[in-house]
């Protein structure tokens, strides 16, 4: 298991070292350069502005060069200054990741607590009337656009009942307990349920499918009661594929919702990336990615350590 | 199982009741006001770009020498008295190569001082003219400060400023900032190519001594929130406000639930909501917000690539204006609110004429001038030349603009219905401006807007050595490739005119060159929809660059 685990972070390291020559190469084939973009705002600027800003933020190069220098100082244990920003790209980072954090840690944790015993349930009697309004809400929530969704919970719990806030993090001069947690509220509550459906399908078509199995056929003929066959039984068996889900869902919890901090004015990680991206802040944006794309495969590395944790077979191999 | 189920319905509404208590927003108080904003400022430093975001947050809390006021006059405002020829503080002069110069005499306010205490000198002033004109600070917009020659310093308030040319607009000089040298020279000197990292503006915003404005950045929290509070030094007249925050939202409709929610108490015009979103929510809302659509300088056009030949024939491009009814438009698309344009200049500036051709809704004359030019209608309902070639035109725009969409399907409705066959194409705004319209490869014509500020002479946009190419590095806005001795001759006479009523009728015949030789097909200027409360007074909008803000101190919520 050492072993694999150690191939694994290997991997990782090709990979990210790999996306970030693709970030970088996409990030610099992008038509239109940002002091482009601002010669052309601004009948001030001329040719000669051009070319003085361009060397001065090392845009006049080719990508590929500035790429190997990123990396030598990626190396050097140092990520570098955010053109747009004009601050280091960890005092940039830091308090967008924090609140991404926040907010997405929030979600998956309400989408999990919510999601699993609710496909759980609906596994235990399929075709009752819990579980036609689990798949109900299920597909309700795969369905409804998180913007709208957002605007929806605005309207209703901040400009008609007036309980919570409609956006930002805290409020100014507050930001006690209770104020974070109101400013969460709808946020949180909009990605909760934009993820709940995966987590209920998932884990009732997984325990609908280890029921079929020969092991719960077996614990049934041994007398065992349907609470034990589902929790003792199938339920360990049926995490699997869930695992794989929330691995797969880590990476988010870095990489932020951009949509959803739009909407309720979340300082978090999708916006940040977004603006990085579109304006050419390479430092920042490649730092970012990397950090989404590092909390995935950090993600798929727990997952494997859950699959042994959770199956003896691959505990073996 | 009952008695656990209630008092699970207990304890979520007890949570619910302790986030409406404790989560919900406090009591009105007019002591704060928070502005919602579609942006957040990339940076706060003063000189190193321009961002409407920045100015607007800026206004609050530092002063520029001079800007225009909302009658579109250009006043003092970190300066005692605006320098002219007449009342002798800016006089020509000779320089060595026998050009003329100016030297422009100001003196800061008595009362000036950056919110620690220490007083603004013209050493603020030396330090803002050695960074920007310094090549390696990183400054964007260095045109100021290249045209000045040097700064004369004649003692802590008064400096003259020497420029290298005499141009009508010697005394306008809000793009020069003052910087605070007690705080930041040290951080220039020590490495200037690093300044742009270093500097207090971004890594310590909140420092009172960066700040000379009636406020100044308490708090930031990066892409959200700015907190503002007064200045204790300011000696100007004292703002109502203790505090102010400025919200960023960027979704225009969370912004508006945003203010309905009571989150914030204002939308600022300058980056507000979308004109149509404005209009709709002034019908709904118009008891609790006053709304007022203030029209500006951002004027609205179709420029045409004058090297399609279809393009470059002056009847074509006349019968395409006349083909549309741009009044029933604006009307019916922006309620009226956005004025029709006949020229590039909006009809705020003083050198403002309407003594030019206009181009009145009349299809049966734009088809005779299309007749005229070689396009005559087919059986099939478009205009074929003598070859057969359907008039086609490719119209090119950014995408996700719901305003300028639509427009577009109104043009191709209207231009269908004189035969002529428009090709909708729209691109994000990174790849129109960055590629597209700045290089010249929109075959047809290319729909956006253009910004500048009052009395803005267009050189970059019409004159002849303006039309960026391979061969000038893409320089110039010249996308068009327009090319007119007369207009070139006329920008010459007008940028060096001093005198206003000479300067003027320059003007009128520039206008009128325009709206007859239709460099760029004219549609409307655009209008900032400004949303206060009710009872709110004060809030002036300019319509143009310099942002309300600068007059914060004028603003009374009682």
């Amino acid at each position: 298991m050492t072993r694999r685990i150690l191939v694994r972070l290997l991997q990782s390291v090709a990979v990210l070292l790999a996306m970030s020559f693709v970030v970088y190469a996409l990030m610099g084939l992008m038509p239109g350069d940002p002091i482009d973009l601002m010669i052309a705002g601004n009948p001030h600027l001329g040719p000669a502005d051009a070319a003085r800003l361009k060397a001065l933020y090392g845009l006049d190069r080719p990508w590929a060069e500035r790429w190997l220098l990123w990396l030598v100082q990626v190396a050097q244990g140092h990520l570098g200054y955010s053109r747009l920003y004009a601050k280091p790209v960890a005092a940039v980072l830091g308090p967008a990741v924090l609140a991404t954090l926040e907010l997405m840690g929030t979600a998956l944790a309400g989408a999990l607590l919510l999601g699993l015993p609710l496909g759980l349930r609906a596994a235990a009697r399929p075709g009752s009337l819990f579980d036609r309004a689990a798949n109900l809400l299920a597909f309700a929530s795969v369905s409804l656009p998180t913007f709208w969704l957002g605007l929806m919970l605005i309207l209703l719990f901040a400009v008609r009942l007036g309980w919570l806030p409609a956006g930002g993090m805290a409020q100014v001069g507050g930001g006690g307990a209770f104020d974070r947690l109101a400013h969460l509220a709808l946020p949180a509550a909009t990605l909760t349920v934009a993820s709940l459906g995966q987590y209920i399908r998932h884990m009732r078509a997984a325990m609908l499918a280890e029921a079929r199995q020969d092991y719960v056929r077996t614990a049934r003929a041994k007398g065992c009661s349907p609470r034990r066959i589902a929790l003792g039984h199938q339920l360990p068996n049926a995490l699997l594929p869930v695992v794989t889900l929330v691995a797969l869902d880590l990476g988010g919890l870095v990489s932020g919702a951009l949509i959803t901090e739009t909407v309720f004015a979340w300082p978090g990680m999708g916006r940040l990336i977004a603006d990085a991206v579109m304006g050419n802040d390479f430092n920042l944006a490649l730092t970012g990615l990397l950090l989404a794309t590092g909390m995935t495969l950090a993600g798929s590395i727990l997952a494997d350590l859950a699959y042994a944790g959770l199956d003896p077979r691959v505990r073996g191999e | 199982m009952l008695a656990s189920g209630m008092l699970r319905v207990r304890s979520v509404l007890i949570l619910c009741a302790a986030l409406a208590v404790l989560g919900g927003r406090p009591a009105a108080a007019h002591d704060q006001l928070a502005i919602g904003i579609t942006q957040f400022p990339d940076n706060f430093h003063p000189a190193f770009d321009s961002m409407l975001a920045k100015s607007y947050i800026l206004g609050l809390a530092l002063r520029p020498l001079t800007a225009y006021d909302a009658h579109w006059q250009l006043v003092c405002m970190l300066c005692e008295r605006l320098p002219t020829l007449e009342n002798g503080l800016a006089r020509p002069e000779t320089l060595p190569g026998g050009r003329t110069g100016v030297a422009v005499t100001f003196t800061l306010r008595a009362d000036a001082a950056w919110a620690d205490g220490v007083p603004v000198t013209t050493d603020d002033v030396v330090f803002g003219w050695q960074v920007g004109r310094d090549p390696r600070s990183g400054v964007a917009d260095a045109e100021i400060y290249r045209r000045i020659r040097s700064v004369e310093v004649k003692d802590r308030r008064t400096f003259i400023l020497h420029f290298d040319r005499l141009t009508y607009d010697y005394n306008a000089v809000g793009d020069f900032q003052v910087l605070p040298a007690h705080i930041e020279r040290a951080r220039f000197v020590a490495d200037p190519r690093a300044y742009r990292n270093r500097t207090a503006y971004d890594l310590d915003t909140t420092l009172p001594g960066l700040w000379d404005g009636p406020y100044r950045i308490t708090r930031v929290v990066q892409g959200s929130t700015v907190v503002l509070e007064r200045n204790p030094y300011w000696r100007g007249r004292q703002p109502q406000f203790r505090r102010i925050v400025v919200q960023t939202v960027e979704n225009g409709a969370a912004l508006e639930a945003t203010l309905l929610a009571g989150g914030i108490d204002m939308i600022a015009g300058e980056l507000g909501l979308p004109l149509e979103q404005a209009i709709a929510f002034a019908q709904r809302h118009g008891d609790r917000f006053t709304t007022v659509f203030k029209p500006g300088l951002v004027y609205e056009n179709l420029e045409p690539n004058l090297d399609n030949p279809i393009l470059a024939d002056l009847r074509v491009r006349r019968a395409l204006l006349l083909a549309v009814d741009r009044a029933t438009l604006c009307r019916q698309l922006f309620a009226g609110r956005q004025p029709v344009a006949d020229d590039s200049v909006p009809p705020l500036d003083w050198v403002h004429t309407d003594d030019v051709v206009h181009y009145p809704y009349d299809p049966a004359r734009a088809g005779a001038l299309l007749d005229a030019a070689g396009w005559r209608m087919g059986g099939d309902g478009w205009r074929h030349d003598a070859a057969g070639r359907r008039l086609t035109l490719e119209l090119v725009t950014t995408s996700g603009n719901r305003s300028r969409e639509l427009v577009a399907e109104v043009l191709q409705a209207y231009w269908k219905r004189v035969g002529i066959d428009l090709r909708l194409k729209y691109q994000p705004p990174r790849v129109l401006f960055g590629d597209t319209v700045t290089r010249r490869r929109f075959p047809g014509l290319a729909m956006f807007a253009w910004t500048s500020a009052p009395e803005s002479v267009p050189r970059q946009m019409l004159y002849s050595t303006q039309i960026p190419s391979a061969a000038n590095n893409w320089a110039g806005e010249n996308y068009g490739g327009f090319v007119d001795p007369r207009m070139d001759s006329l920008i010459d006479a007008i940028e060096v005119e001093l005198n206003r009523t000479r300067r003027k009728d320059l003007w009128r015949q520039l206008q009128q060159l325009y709206a007859e030789e239709l460099p760029a097909l004219p549609l409307y200027f655009r209008a900032d929809a400004h949303i206060w409360p009710k009872g709110m007074t004060g809030i002036v909008p300019t319509g143009h660059q310099d942002p309300s803000t600068l007059w914060v101190e004028d603003w009374r919520w009682p």
